[in-house]
């Protein structure tokens, strides 16, 4: 209930809550369990900042977040910032399509054919036991440094959760509402659409979040090492030149970046799953 | 089997609520020699023969085990019968079942649940008055837009039963849809049942462990021991049936006589 509606209010927001106190009234307090997630982070960026500001940690190691900021703003100001940005959300959002196409593809096809999950699970699992991330060299002399490279890493790294979490899902569709369906007369399009695709889904979903978070980390590692543009490689740069600002500027636009897609996929579950009690109110 | 058509209409001229259309809307059932046997197993039903007439309503009772719900099943050609055969006879021949569990699709809102029981090519205008007619049909009409999971038990149920009869089933098979029910919801339920049957006029067959239900609602009872009818008997105490009449209480020892001796 709280994250959704938190995540619009950053933490300035969250600081002038704090400095009001909350009464017994109905509205200030509904407003101030929203903001409960945020006090955490809040308080976090504050104690560093007084740190940073009585010398207590070595700026040359840990810029003051105001520092940070202030290098954002400059970034933004020299549309570096979004330019990398939007490079990084390309990549991750492409690879993610492709990957999570092919596992979803992979996970209905095998749930549901006996004969194509003969044919490819085995196969899929020894793939899936392989680090993907070990493939990076191999991928280097592959592709080089190009698109390709980190389009390759991403949809591989998101295939196996939702590879996994499709199959199943499918497999733990009741056996009893299949049954009804028979009876009532669907066919066989009707029985998917209606009985075993739904029923798959909140599994689905749980494959998603978690392929969400492979589809960051493989995305940054990737361009953290072979790269000439992305989040990855602006930090990359920094380091070269001790801009120890932008590093730490791009490792919280990364967290911010995963807690969006989360949130974006709590939307969306919260949408698709209303009639699921388990989903409803969270 | 005209003349069992004939009979049956007549021991329903008390369904005062039905309409015209409705008549001779129950299956006759035929069944000769009905055997069947699962693989590598001894058989379940051995040599049935049974004639159900059209619009009857018959409970099946016996042993967990005895093979009532397969005869059930294999009426309905749920499963194949290794020999013998099933022949089913009236102008219209939708069957519908109703299970033990509600089975209602989760992530459907219950006036779609209903309209799963419609026939394909109904338009979707009248699909949802015709859901709509039926749950108003079992007491559910202000439940039309919620989710299964926000119902009882008994709501289910009926949201079933009402998936069950809104394609106007000319046959009705009950698989124990009442044992998972609180006694008084299954009373209600019972008479609820009761009453749409003899409104609409097809032929129910009702598979239970409970006897005391099988005599308050139906016109004839079989007992199935080891795959054969061991007991046929006619309820001919009148409907509106009471409870507790000492008629059907008597009828009840008797069955329940019948299934203890065979059991010790």
């Amino acid at each position: 209930m709280a994250n959704s509606a938190a995540i619009r209010s950053l933490p300035g927001r969250a600081r002038a809550a704090e400095a009001a106190p909350v009464k017994s009234n109905p509205r200030l307090r509904l407003e101030a369990g929203r903001l409960l997630p945020w006090l955490l982070p809040t308080l976090v960026i504050v104690g560093w900042q007084a740190a940073a500001s009585l010398g207590l940690v070595s700026t040359r190691f840990m810029p003051a977040p105001l520092d940070v900021a202030a290098a954002g703003w400059r970034l933004a100001l020299t549309g570096e910032l979004f330019e990398n940005l939007w490079v990084s959300f390309a990549r991750a959002a492409s690879g993610f399509l492709i990957g999570g196409g092919i596992g979803l593809f992979f996970g209905l096809a095998n749930g549901l054919s006996r004969l194509s999950e003969r044919l490819t699970d085995t196969s899929l699992q020894m793939v899936r036991n392989v680090p993907h991330l070990s493939l990076i060299p191999l991928v280097i002399l592959w592709f080089g440094i190009d698109e390709e490279a980190k389009l390759f890493l991403v949809a591989l790294g998101v295939f196996f959760p939702i590879y996994a979490n499709t199959l199943h899902g499918i497999r733990s569709v009741d056996p009893q509402l299949i049954e009804m369906g028979r009876v009532y007369g669907m066919n066989r399009r009707e029985l998917f659409w209606r009985v075993v695709l739904p029923g798959a889904l909140p599994s689905i979903f749980v494959g998603v979040r978690y392929a969400l978070g492979i589809m960051w980390l493989t995305l940054i590692v990737a361009e953290t090492i072979s790269a000439n543009s992305g989040l990855g490689y602006m930090a990359m740069q920094a380091r070269e030149f001790m801009l120890v600002d932008v590093v730490v500027l791009a490792i919280l636009i990364y967290a911010l970046l995963g807690k969006i897609a989360d949130s974006l996929t709590r939307a969306l579950e919260r949408a698709c799953l209303s009639w699921n009690p388990a989903y409803r109110n969270t | 089997m005209q003349e069992e058509t004939e009979t049956s209409e007549s021991k329903k001229m008390t369904a005062a609520l039905r309409l015209p259309e409705t008549h001779d809307r129950g299956l006759a059932i035929h069944v000769r020699g009905l055997s069947k046997s699962f693989e590598n197993g001894p058989s379940v039903i051995r040599g049935l023969d049974l004639t159900i007439p059209a619009g009857q309503f018959v409970a099946v009772v016996g042993r967990s085990g005895c093979g009532k719900s397969t005869l059930l099943r294999l009426i309905l050609g749920l499963e194949e019968p290794s020999a013998g055969r099933i022949a089913l006879n009236g102008s219209e021949q939708t069957k519908r079942i109703m299970f033990q569990e509600p089975r209602l699709l989760p992530w459907a809102r219950v006036a779609d649940n209903v309209a799963v029981g419609l026939s394909r090519d109904i338009g979707k205008a009248d699909r949802k008055a015709r859901a709509l007619d039926v749950l108003r049909e079992v007491g559910l009409s202000e439940k039309a837009g919620q989710w299964p999971a926000t119902l009882s038990g008994g709501q289910r149920q009926r949201v079933a039963l009402a998936r069950a009869l809104v394609s106007r089933p000319a046959l009705l098979a009950l698989d124990e849809p009442l044992g998972a029910l609180d006694a008084l919801t299954r009373i209600e339920m019972q008479a609820m049942i009761e009453r749409i049957w003899e409104a609409q006029g097809f032929t129910a067959i009702l598979v239970t462990h409970d006897v005391g239900e099988a005599v308050a609602m139906a016109d004839r009872i079989l007992v199935i021991e080891e795959g054969a009818i061991a007991l046929d008997v006619d309820v001919d105490v009148p409907r509106p049936r009471r409870r507790g009449d000492p008629a059907l209480a008597e009828l009840e020892g008797r069955i329940l006589d019948r299934l203890l001796r065979n059991g010790a």
